[in-house]
């Protein structure tokens, strides 16, 4: 037995057939409309995502930092004029880092912790001298924070004893390789000879030049923090879910955290402003092409008066008409999402061919992800329904008389 | 006669632009009654109501005044639906255009009703279709477009396609209008030869009195009224 089509989608297929140059024309125009959104949705989702996974390349979301020194005045009476002068925040550890590390270990969503003892010191080489800030870390935690080893241009993220990690800038500037000697000084007088294991480049020059990693008892001896760390990186599972975990460790700890969110507001604002700019060329796009299919499919109940008029003499119920005209509209829709789903697929293809990053990488991948064409089938077909809704009322509406008689 | 009424007509009114100063009455209490197996011809000058007559049996437009019996159902109590499914199962039109659907091919003409009534397409409609096209001589060409066949191959189409659900009443609005001589003759003989097989009614609206005289009976319809309703001389033509 052959498979044969219902009544209203085997005359809504014949008639789209029978218009072939109307059909062609509305399905470019959704195909296009489609695209259209698949791909710019594709692209700012890529690069966004590739923007902030840049951002927190280099960066932990969470920072706890001991809280801020104030001064308080002992008269605590509004009937006094007084002066109260900020104080100078020096360098402190944590109070009780390792219950504070395991409390933050222990919150839902957080996936590591790194204790971080970093402060200002100078990496003097011969005549030269650079400001680099001293970074004490557990190379095997610190690396759950920073994926520090994909970074390396030479040797291993691995400190101990006194080799270093230094950056591919500061390396340059003070023409140090690998194995070489450098020497840091800090502020209080304190020096030590460290010995380059190793050589990254983060893709950020400021900070090329400014880390050197050391071991954590070293730049705790270093900086007079001994058994101390200065903060405590954090990584969350969930990149958005940053600043409600910092809120509740300030709850609970009422230390200074600060998630990456906080720290990058400007790019989260600008970032959300070009979603709502992607957005807003979505909807208007969305709209075009829905009055397209619906122009379209307006004539149609026009041209197809007297076919309509015979139907309904020969039984054709108004609800029957209604659907063939409302499939008319379903089908463009999901066959303009589907071939525009594919003309996204190329035009990622190309532009990603075209445009390429600093390094030579494409800026983005030219790669569809099946949410997006899912999405963009269910968009396709609710707006095609919609937009025959009020063309196949038209047509249901018709007078049987009127319709074959014209 | 004592074969039952297929439809009854009692009383009939139709007005148009009811309740505005342009109201017209284009039917006037029209009394008819039509029994199974009846060939009868409506005649009557253009403008006399006979279209709009055939509409309101056909139960495309509403009466407004009277009673309309079709099978002994009263159609005024039916809801829209009911009337659409009555319609569609009980009545077979031929229009003086043939009006086929131009999508689709002459067989899928002809399985048209019962898709519409079945909801799809089915083996036992394609035989049902194919035996009426090899009846009206067109089973060759069952699988062309109506673009591809002449104006009496439309027609026979047409009719094929009224008697697709054996319906009790045929409805013709001038079918053999626009057709030679010849054709015209063909597609009346074909009509008749219908109507003795499967004793179903049929009303057929002429202009042409050659034909109306080989009818059984000649209604005329003049300004809306019944003129004279009369059995023709030649009622047992061979």
């Amino acid at each position: 037995m052959k498979f044969r089509l219902p009544f209203a989608p085997l005359v809504a297929l014949r008639f789209l057939r029978e218009g072939r140059m109307q059909t062609l024309l509305i399905l470019a125009g959704t195909t296009g409309g489609v695209a259209v959104i698949v791909f710019l949705t594709q692209l700012i989702t890529q690069l966004q995502a590739q923007i902030v996974d840049r951002v927190l390349g280099s960066q932990a979301h969470v920072v706890i930092r001991p809280a801020e020194e104030v001064n308080r005045r002992a008269i605590d009476d509004a009937g006094f004029a007084s002066i109260v002068e900020p104080r100078a925040q020096r360098l402190r550890s944590i109070d009780q880092w390792e219950n504070i590390a395991r409390l933050a270990a222990d919150m839902p969503g957080v996936t590591a912790v790194s204790p971080v003892v970093t402060g200002p010191a100078f990496a003097v080489r011969g005549q030269a001298s650079k400001s680099v800030a001293l970074m004490g870390v557990d190379a095997e935690r610190y690396r759950r924070i920073v994926r520090m080893e994909e970074y390396m241009v030479a040797g291993r993220f691995a400190v101990e004893g006194t080799r270093a990690v230094i950056g591919s800038e500061l390396a340059k500037d003070l023409g140090i390789r690998m194995d070489d000697k450098l020497r840091v000084a800090l502020p209080n007088g304190r020096d030590e000879l460290l010995q380059v294991g190793g050589i990254f480049d983060i893709g950020n020059r400021d900070l090329n030049r400014r880390w050197v990693f050391v071991t954590l008892p070293l730049a705790q001896s270093l900086l007079d923090l001994p058994g101390g760390v200065s903060n405590l990186d954090l990584t969350v599972a969930d990149i958005f879910e940053a600043q409600p975990v910092a809120d509740r460790l300030r709850g609970a700890t009422s230390l200074n955290v600060e998630s990456w969110m906080q720290t990058n507001a400007q790019l989260l604002a600008a970032l959300r402003n070009q979603s709502v700019s992607n957005n807003l060329i979505r909807s208007f796009v969305v709209i075009i092409v829905a009055l397209g299919i619906a122009s379209v499919l307006v004539v149609s109940v026009v041209q197809k008066q007297k076919e309509i008029g015979i139907l309904r003499a020969m039984g054709a119920s108004r609800s029957m008409i209604l659907q063939i005209f409302l499939i008319q509209g379903a089908v463009v829709g999901a066959v303009g999402s589907v071939l525009g789903s594919m003309l996204a697929f190329t035009l990622l293809n190309v532009f990603s061919a075209i445009y390429r990053n600093a390094d030579g990488q494409p800026l983005f991948a030219a790669e569809l992800e099946p949410r997006f064409i899912a999405m963009a089938a269910l968009v396709a077909t609710c707006v095609g329904l919609l937009s025959a809704l009020i063309p196949a009322r038209r047509a249901a509406r018709m007078d049987p008389v009127q319709a074959i008689r014209s | 006669m004592s074969a039952a009424p297929v439809i009854e007509l009692a009383g009939l009114t139709k007005a148009y632009n009811l309740g505005t100063p342009v109201e017209t009455e284009v039917l006037h209490g029209i009394d008819l009654s039509l029994a199974e197996g009846e060939f009868a011809a409506l005649i009557g000058p253009s403008g006399s109501g006979k279209s709009t007559l055939l509409n309101i049996i056909g139960l495309l437009e509403r009466p407004t005044g009277g009673r309309l019996s079709i099978g002994g159902r009263d159609t005024a109590s039916l809801s829209e639906a009911e009337i659409t499914q009555l319609r569609g199962r009980s009545i077979g039109f031929v229009f003086q255009f043939h009006h086929l659907l131009p999508a689709f091919t002459a067989l899928e003409n002809v399985m048209m009703p019962s898709i519409i009534a079945r909801g799809r397409p089915d083996d036992e409609a394609e035989a049902t279709a194919l035996a009426l096209l090899d009846a009206v001589g067109l089973k060759a060409h069952a699988l062309k477009k109506p673009a591809e066949l002449s104006g009496g191959q439309q027609q026979r189409v047409a009719i094929a396609r009224a008697l697709a659900l054996r319906p009790r009443l045929i409805l013709a609005d001038e079918p053999t209008g626009n057709l030679d001589t010849h054709t015209a003759d063909d597609i009346f003989a074909l009509l008749r030869e219908f109507n003795r097989q499967s004793n179903c009614a049929c009303l057929i609206v002429t202009h042409d009195p050659r034909l109306a005289a080989r009818c059984d009976r000649i209604v005329r319809l003049v300004d809306g009224r019944i003129a004279d309703d009369l059995p023709t001389a030649a009622e047992t033509n061979p």
